[in-house]
């Protein structure tokens, strides 16, 4: 039996080592271990909650929006804080812009190369590249002149003797299946989305001074002021501008990602049976309405069942240490609520530099989060399939489509190509969605409502002396969660558990993997050496690593036990 | 210095195509961008570097002549945030910063190939061009513990950074985590983090902080080496005097409020639409010296105090520490009058917010000839 190691896991956020044992071509068993820590729950203590936004944003880059949402949203609801609903608007656009340019960087920039041959792409047939692509689309760049230059493009590029990113890959490995033009047509549209996400994410410029980190969050609402007939505050220009990328972001959804999502996905269907994982989903649901109703249904599944949809109950949610650099007061086997934690950093793994970790022992510097001790998949496949499940119109007949466009049944989605086609999904329905937020923002200032912020519980002073609350988000990468305890107008104890931390999350105390390492696990490895498949499983979850390990809360102080109901 | 001049040797591909060195100018033409173009964006680097216009003609006949310089961007206790304003860069677009003017040989967030195949990628590169590479470093390195807090491919980024900085002809500290430690170094700082001039003293650094850096200013620093064939001149916090050298204070469009006593009291009053100044809300432009009122973000769409919040003072050193709590109002800003550099005002000013959060020892924070808190290394 070889035991192989990926690390790093390029094209991803963040610092992931996969090790793996392969046995007659099968991975047989797989540790995922997050290998960088900051501290940052530590470092937030003491500090002015209105602040937690601002610090906890840190936590990613990539995702830059969702812990300044979650955090928000955890203040507001210790403090009892009703947002106004153009505020509410407001965070749903710039949650949906998020969640399109993300996914779309996603598939392209960190997940195409794992299927598309980009050294194949130099055998194209422009003409016939162009034909496949007018048969997929009416995409304005189908033609077989633009192919051409970009088949130019890359040549020349190839020709200059420094493949720079390019350099040292898997290029002419055997499980790469594409033909030569659908690679080129592909490549192209690696190219094309690297523009268009710069342009498109200028609505979080636009409201929220730049991205990354927009700076627009308060507690109670958002900074950018509304008034139609202020140059310093958004008003009709500014809007329109909004509508105009919405647009050009829902475009580019319909008429190149999801017809390249499924021309590429016919050509790898095997893969709708591989990478199913644990079969447990969970997702908070997301974009609430001016009543606080959710647009995606919230919801658990269990076992693969779709016929049963179980309510979210926060209080159901634990970390536990086991396998994690972390010691935990409450003792071996024993999980902790985010409200309660305190963990400490202990490295205990080999000295580096180092061959391999010791995964009999603590291997990870994530925890290992579970609901009601099970080990939970979070992200794009989850939202999809609890809004499948409890009957979300506009979900069902997405995926029904996707469905029938690929010749598949719903089982096909528990797998590494269906997570990969669900993100796609969630692209698309969030793509036409938002630009009906922006409709509904600008009728509330046609009717003269400029509020975006409510003042009340601004100063510290009109606080209890305790409070504490959640904030959950549906963001791009699934189910996020942060918790505060507030006292005395600073933070006592604040705590995240993040998308990439449910998912890549070392095994718990029963021996329990983590949502990576039991996708892994039966995944085809054809050479060892180029552990290509290894690298679509992982990249199907998108991981975000420097969200996962960020866990560090209170250690030695005292905590008000806390029941939860 | 040296940035590979143009030459003509040559040799033949795997593909059997011919294989040169073409400056960056030729790459630029080859791919199809006309000259008018290529003057035009010379012309915007000549901006971003706050040269006189009549500096453009010299940016394009360096650009002209240069090679492609072989760049390796290294990921530390980061958020991938400076990573992300690479991609929004404009002016070059990041398709033509990593096809036409570099050749990013080593960067993990874009690169195809992974595990030991991207180990070899780094190695080629350093070995190859040992003394000739730029590096950017993006994040904190963690020295306590023997720097366990993080590792790649099973050795430190300590480890990773002494060797690859080390060989390098300068690195650029990219985000205020590399130049000075960043959250991850923010009271009680757990992992033990610090910037890059303090995991690695011998090395070249140049400080590009901001959370996160402008990619513009990015862009501006490597043009500026290929013209000028210097790094530029820096204030003493190692930050370029041409994107840092100004207070925000100073260059913010809503200034006039400032001096007509003009403040925005509440989010969302009528002072807040109408632009007048953030000052009482938090400002931090007072004690920060970026040049985000001029040069903006994503195309010059905008920036902080556009968007009717405060700077949060992201570019100056511990920010994390002095500058907060975010909306707590600098103390003794003076009315009128522009103060010359950073060197001569700054500490002053933050200092005072710095006092706020003495309980925690952030006073600490401050001391310029701050130790590495563990060994120390040329």
């Amino acid at each position: 039996m070889a035991r192989i190691v990926v690390d790093p896991i390029t094209r991803i956020e963040g610092h992931l080592r996969i090790e793996a044992e392969i046995e007659g071509g099968f991975i047989k068993d797989a540790w995922s271990s997050a290998t960088m820590f900051r501290g940052i729950e530590k470092i937030l203590r003491g500090r002015d909650p209105r602040d937690a936004w601002f610090w906890t944003q840190r936590f990613c880059g990539v995702c830059t929006t969702v812990h300044s949402i979650a955090s928000v949203r955890a203040v507001e609801d210790a403090l009892k804080i009703k947002i106004p609903p153009n505020a509410q608007l407001i965070r749903n656009i710039i949650m949906g812009i998020q969640n399109v340019q993300d996914h779309v960087i996603h598939f392209y920039h960190l997940h195409a190369l794992d299927w598309v041959d980009i050294t194949s792409a130099l055998k194209a047939d422009p003409i016939k590249t162009a034909a496949l692509a007018a048969s997929l689309s009416d995409w304005p760049n189908n033609s077989a002149t633009y192919f051409k230059g970009i088949q130019d493009k890359v040549k020349s590029f190839v020709a200059s003797g420094r493949l720079g990113p390019f350099a040292n890959a898997y290029w002419g490995h055997p499980a790469y299946k594409l033909p030569p033009e659908a690679n080129l047509m592909a490549t192209a549209h690696y190219l094309e989305a690297l523009e268009w996400q710069k342009d498109v994410i200028k609505i979080h410029a636009i409201l929220g001074s730049k991205n990354p980190h927009p700076q627009s969050f308060l507690v109670g609402g958002m900074s950018i002021p509304i008034d139609p007939d202020s140059q310093n505050a958004l008003n009709a220009d500014k809007l329109f501008e909004i509508k105009r990328l919405l647009k050009k972001a829902q475009d580019f959804v319909e008429k190149v990602y999801i017809p390249d999502l499924l021309a590429i996905a016919s050509f790898y269907k095997e893969w709708a049976g591989i990478g199913g994982g644990i079969g447990n989903f969970m997702s908070y649901g997301e974009f609430p309405d001016a009543n606080g109703n959710l647009w995606f249904p919230a919801g658990a599944l269990l076992n693969k069942d779709l016929s049963k949809v179980i309510p979210i109950d926060q209080g159901k949610i634990a970390e536990y240490v086991d396998h994690s650099w972390f010691e935990n007061s409450a003792g071996a086997g024993k999980g902790q609520h985010p409200y309660e934690g305190e963990t400490e950093v202990r490295y205990t793994g080999p000295k580096p530099p180092y061959q391999n970790l010791d995964t009999n022992a603590k291997y990870s510097f994530a925890k290992s989060p579970r609901y009601e001790e099970k080990a939970m998949e979070v992200g794009p496949l989850a939202r999809i399939l609890v809004a499948y499940a409890s009957g979300h119109k506009e979900t069902k007949a997405v995926v029904d489509l996707v469905l029938g466009k690929l010749g598949v049944g719903a089982p096909a989605l528990f797998s590494t190509l269906g997570r990969t086609a669900a993100r796609g999904i969630d692209a698309l329905l969030i793509a036409q969605q938002t630009p009906k937020w922006l409709d509904e923002l600008i009728g509330n200032i046609a009717k003269g409502d400029y509020r975006i912020h409510n003042n009340e519980s601004w100063d510290p002073a009109t606080w209890p002396a305790e409070a504490k609350g959640y904030g959950f988000h549906e963001a791009p990468r699934g189910a996020l969660g942060h918790w505060i305890k507030i006292k005395d107008q600073k933070i006592l104890n604040y705590q995240a558990v993040v998308p990439s931390t449910w998912n890549s999350s070392p095994r718990d105390a029963k021996g329990q993997r983590g949502a990576y390492e039991a996708a892994l696990v039966g995944t085809p490895v054809a050479d060892p050496n180029k552990p290509l498949e290894i690298l679509r499983t992982i990249h199907s979850f998108d991981p975000c690593m420097a969200c996962a390990v960020h866990v560090m809360d209170v250690n030695g102080n005292e905590v008000v036990s806390v029941k939860v109901s | 210095m040296s940035i590979q001049k143009g030459s003509d040797e040559s040799e033949k591909s795997e593909q059997g195509l011919e294989k040169r060195e073409y400056s960056v100018g030729e790459i630029l033409k080859k791919r199809g961008v006309s000259r008018r173009d290529f003057l035009k964006f010379c012309t915007a680097m000549t901006a971003a570097m706050s040269l006189p216009a009549s500096f453009a003609p010299s940016v394009a006949q360096a650009l002209d002549e240069v090679k492609r310089p072989t760049l390796v961007w290294l990921n530390f206790q980061d958020c991938t945030g400076d990573t992300e304003a690479l991609l929004r860069s404009a002016n070059p677009t990041v398709g033509e910063i990593i096809l036409d003017i570099l050749s990013v040989d080593y960067h993990e967030t874009i690169m195809a190939a992974a595990g030991h195949q991207a180990d070899e990628a780094l190695e080629n590169t350093i070995t190859k061009y040992k003394g000739k590479y730029l590096c950017v470093v993006e994040g904190s390195i963690s020295m306590k513990d023997g720097g366990v807090y993080g590792c790649t491919s099973g050795k430190t980024h300590l480890e990773i950074a002494r060797r690859v900085c080390g060989g390098a002809l300068a690195t650029i500290a990219i985000g205020t985590c590399a130049a000075y430690g960043g959250i991850a170094a923010a009271v009680p700082n757990p992992t033990g983090a610090v910037g890059v001039k303090d995991a690695v003293p011998g090395a070249t650094v140049i400080n590009l902080p901001g959370c996160p850096c402008n990619a513009d200013n990015l862009t501006a620093t490597i043009v500026h080496y290929l013209v000028f064939n210097k790094i530029p001149a820096m204030d003493s916090k190692g930050r370029p005097l041409f994107a840092y050298g100004k207070r925000i204070h100073d260059n913010c469009e809503r200034r006039p409020h400032f001096d007509a006593g003009q403040y925005v009291e509440h989010w969302g009053d009528d002072a807040h639409r109408k632009g007048f100044c953030l000052y009482k809300m938090g400002c931090k432009g007072p004690a920060t010296f970026h040049n985000c009122p001029t040069q903006r973000y994503n195309e010059k769409t905008s920036w902080p105090v556009a968007s009717g919040h405060g700077c949060a003072g992201c570019s100056e050193p511990q920010f994390w520490d002095t500058m907060s709590p975010l909306y707590r109002r600098l103390p003794h800003v003076p009315g009128f009058g522009i103060e010359a550099t950073a060197d001569k005002i700054g500490l002053g000013l933050v200092a005072g917010a710095g006092a706020a959060f003495a309980v925690h020892g952030a006073l600490n924070a401050l001391r310029k000839d701050k130790e590495p808190t563990e060994t120390k290394e040329g």
